[in-house]
């Protein structure tokens, strides 16, 4: 059995500490089905506080709609069925009667296409502030700044906050849809491809504010990008046709996959 | 060997030859087409100048301050401004401010009304009703629309008029709130299907970014739906507008055709399209009054010409603005 | 929880207000129908009308209205589909074809009103008084006809026709298009034997809608003519020759009664408006009917032609 070739050198830096860090969401035999077809199959998965979780695969192996279902975004204007749990800190958020709104406060989720409403850049930050009752007046413009700082943007826009966010280029959509995203504080960041739309400085860019927000955030990043998940994480998990093939340190999953399936995936075999 | 007699033997394949004359023949069609594509134009442009032609003729006869008021002698042989549409007089009277206000006491109140049910009704197609509701009541709303106005006009004139005076308590019976109510009927579906495609035209991104943020339905409706196709909402108002100025068998058979100065929708009024209408049969061919007519039809025409263009703008503003 | 209460109350006011709507909507044609289902009978439907209206039945309004609405499409018909033709296949998205398409859109917003002075003023009294100075002797064409009223119509509806032909030949896929050109097909040739078939359902529905629309609109043809109480048909009656038979053929010059006119004079200016009441009512209904057949049948038409398009 021939060595999986190593693709990408993860940085040195980051502190392998495996399971130390507790699960922050988690998956338990998991299936989620759309009218006419299943996308995910018993997946069962933990999301480790605070840390870097990168989930690859090759097209339609249900990546997305892994994130999507953890803030629920896959079940709008569709009709899904979703077998075993996913918690969210312990609690199963598919139970019936779970706020929806609160959920989605707490899983903040960043798009493949950035997609900033046709809004002014300071309305595209404060919109869910506003809407969360949580501030007016200085307040807002206090949590704006921060939101943008946050996002590495402010030194770009602070001088033109109120002119429309579409004039903005697609790196700095991106920025400004993850300073939206961080205006409300949430607890988790799901990215579904940010980078697939952007050159690669703005991609850059993103990588090095994921590197930072793993320091207060729990991050999901999905990626057909394999380097970039090497870059970025400290977890993998590879998806493959909706079933979970393996899950582990990003480092052993590049240099030493445990299945053959990941393996070949890795090395280019398919996909 | 064998080989190559076999191949000599293949006939070459047949190369289907075209014949010159259908390049004639194409070029032939293509005039046809294109002189039909004319004739769309000409239509326009006919209309146009048939009645501006005859509507500027007017002014031979009639001087234009007339169309706004004329003087006449009351009872004590004083003379008196006044603002009267009278062609069959012994002093013919030419204002066109009663039937202008008419048209206007009648389409702005029916607007102002259908905006809100019409807005009201596309929203709710667009955002909040479900696959299978919205596959019975966009095409409930399509039926509405294919009422003729006739049968809306009946229905004021037989019930509804009798149903206002009952519950307003109204002098005239049939009178500008009456028209307006039953014009409403006409524009409600023009401007609930305009919302309807101006909101699903918001692409879905921007619905899911909202949402993703933790906002509820009506939020993401409000705050960001609705903002982002604004233009075309108000294009669906001025175009409701324009229909609400042009509507003609409504307010011929609901308003009570009396031609007032009045700002009061509760008493009879006549519209500028309704003049049209009743007089037009009755005026010999050529006459001042016939030619006086084409000319109200002339200021009709403008105001729905301007309403129906800042309609246009709006929508290609819209259009801009999504298309970032 | 003050965000929770003002989406339900939000939504469920957006709710009102749509079924107030269709509630209203259902009132009006219901109390047409409750005051017409009376009237209406087999006689009421075949015989013409007597004693002034009060009594007996509105076949010629019937037979007046299947008459122009037929003369309107023969008219519009092709006149709209060529165009909309040479807009979509051949002007691309030339200045012409934008200019095409300002004056269809145009057209669709001129007042009814509006398209029956322009039917006096210039089909009636334009090209039909041309015509009688150049045929010479005496007042033929330049008079109120069904002709001239049909012509005023087929104005009115060629947006109609235009707009969905448009939108039916736009809905043809464009690899269809480049598949046959790559075959060597002329363009006439792509027209019509790839694209024209596939979008025969797009211009059937327009056709109906615009039908439904002609048989409705009743302020065009006031004056270019309709007529009140005509106790005959508009027919003509052409002799054979040889036989010494003679073919009732439609006379196009002829006045004509028409259900939305009938309704609107009875309503407006008959004599005894108490006794034709039940009359208006059914002649109402029957209008509604018919418009509502139409405007169905085309509605099912496009549901079914799209489907079809989704399942390919």
């Amino acid at each position: 059995m021939s060595r999986a070739v190593v693709l990408a050198t993860p940085r040195e830096s980051r502190p392998v500490v495996p399971g130390t860090n507790p699960a922050k969401v988690s998956f338990q035999a998991m299936s989620f089905s759309y009218p006419g077809r299943q996308a995910l199959s018993g997946v069962t998965l933990e999301i480790p506080e605070k840390r870097v979780t990168a989930i690859i695969g090759p097209s339609g192996c249900g990546k997305s709609t892994l994130i999507k279902s953890i803030n629920r975004i896959a079940e709008v204007g569709t009709d899904v069925r979703v077998e075993g749990r996913v918690e969210l800190e312990g609690l199963d958020i598919y139970a019936p009667g779970t706020d929806l709104v609160d959920l989605r406060r707490r899983v903040g989720m960043l798009f493949q296409k950035p997609n900033p409403f046709p809004k002014t850049i300071f309305e595209n930050v404060a919109f869910g502030p506003r809407i969360h009752g949580a501030s007016r007046g200085a307040d807002l413009e206090t949590i704006v700044e921060k939101s943008l700082r946050q996002a590495a943007l402010w030194e770009e826009v602070q001088d033109r906050l109120h002119s429309p966010a579409l004039e903005l280029s697609g790196g700095q959509q991106q920025r400004l849809c993850l300073a939206r995203v961080l205006a409300v504080d949430p607890e988790v960041i799901l990215m579904d491809e940010p980078c697939s739309a952007l050159d690669p400085i703005s991609t850059a860019r993103i990588e090095e504010l994921i590197e930072e927000l793993r320091q207060k955030y729990t991050v999901v990043i999905v990626t057909h990008n394999m380097q970039q998940a090497a870059r970025v994480s400290d977890r993998t998990a590879f998806l493959l046709n909706g079933d979970l093939i393996e899950v582990g340190e990003t480092e052993k999953i590049f240099t030493n996959p445990s299945n053959r399936k990941t393996e070949d995936y890795i090395t280019g075999r398919f996909g | 060997m064998a080989t190559e007699t076999v191949l000599e033997e293949i006939e070459p394949a047949r190369r289907p030859r075209c014949p010159r004359r259908s390049f004639l023949g194409e070029r032939l069609i293509e005039s046809f087409l294109r002189l039909n594509g004319f004739v769309a134009i000409a239509a326009i442009l006919l209309i146009f100048l048939f009645l501006f032609k005859e509507g500027v003729q007017a002014f031979r006869t009639i001087p234009p301050g007339r169309f706004v008021e004329s003087t006449e002698l009351d009872f004590d042989n004083m003379p008196q401004t006044v603002r009267m549409w009278q062609p069959v007089s012994t002093n013919p009277k030419y204002s066109l401010v009663p039937l202008i206000l008419g048209s206007f006491l009648v389409a702005l109140p029916a607007t102002l009304i259908a905006t809100l049910l019409g807005v009201g009704t596309g929203i709710y197609l667009a955002e909040v009703a479900g696959k299978r509701t919205r596959e019975l009541v966009k095409p409930a709303i399509e039926l509405l629309a294919g009422v003729p106005s006739v049968v809306i006009g009946f229905f004021c004139l037989a019930t509804l008029a009798t149903l206002v005076q009952n519950a307003f308590h109204t002098t005239f019976r049939l009178n500008a709130f009456v028209g307006a109510l039953g014009v409403c009927f006409v524009i409600v579906p023009v401007i609930a299907t305009m919302t309807d495609d101006a909101l699903r035209a918001v692409p879905g991104h921007l619905r899911e970014g909202a949402l993703a943020l933790g906002a509820n339905r009506w939020e993401t409706v409000i705050r960001v739906v609705v903002p982002a196709g604004a233009s075309g909402l108000i294009a669906s108002g001025l175009l409701g507008m324009g229909r609400a100025l042009g509507e003609t068998m409504i307010v011929l058979m609901a308003t009570g055709n009396a031609a007032q100065v009045t700002l009061n929708p509760f008493i009879s009024v006549r519209t500028m399209t309704a003049t049209i209408a009743a007089e037009l049969g009755a005026v010999p061919q050529g006459g001042e009054q016939y030619r006086a007519l084409f000319l109200v039809g002339s200021v009709l025409f403008t105001f729905t010409f301007g309403v129906n263009l800042l309609a246009e703008m709006a929508v290609s503003r819209m259009r801009r603005r999504l298309a970032l | 929880m003050k965000r929770r209460s003002a989406e339900i109350i939000a939504l469920s006011a957006l709710r009102g207000i749509a079924l107030g709507v269709l509630l209203a909507t259902l009132l009006m044609l219901g109390s047409i129908a409750r005051g017409g289902a009376s009237s209406i009978s087999w006689e009421f439907l075949t015989a013409a009308p007597i004693e002034g209206m009060t009594r007996g039945g509105i076949f010629p309004a019937i037979f007046g209205t299947l008459c122009i609405t037929l003369l309107m499409i023969v008219l519009a018909l092709p006149l709209g589909v060529c165009a909309a033709i040479y807009m979509v296949e051949y002007a691309g998205n030339s200045g012409l074809s934008r200019v095409i398409r300002a004056s269809v859109n145009n057209l669709a917003g001129v007042p009814s009103i509006v398209f029956g002075l322009f039917g006096v003023g210039f089909f009636v009294l334009f090209v039909g008084r041309s015509l009688d100075r150049v045929r010479g002797g005496g007042l033929l064409f330049g008079q109120p006809a069904m002709l001239w009223a049909a012509a005023t119509l087929a104005v009115l509806v060629l947006p109609v026709i235009i707009v969905n032909t448009a939108e039916a030949l736009n809905a043809v896929p464009r690899s269809h298009r480049e598949a046959a050109f790559a075959l060597g097909a002329t363009r006439w040739q792509t027209v019509r034997r790839v694209v024209l078939p596939q979008a025969r359902s797009g211009i059937l529905t327009g056709s109906i809608l615009s039908i439904s629309r002609g048989a409705g609109e009743t302020a065009p043809i006031l004056f270019t003519g309709c007529a009140y109480f005509l106790p005959r048909l508009p027919l003509v009656h052409l002799s054979i020759p040889f036989t010494g038979l003679s073919i009732p053929m439609v006379n196009p010059l002829d006045q004509f009664m028409e259900l939305s006119y009938h309704i609107f004079i009875m309503a407006t200016q008959s004599t005894d408006a108490a006794l034709t009441r039940p009359i208006q009512y059914g002649t109402t209904l029957v209008l509604v009917g018919l418009t509502f057949l139409l405007n169905i049948s085309a509605i099912l038409l496009r549901v079914r032609y799209r489907r079809a398009l989704e399942a390919r």
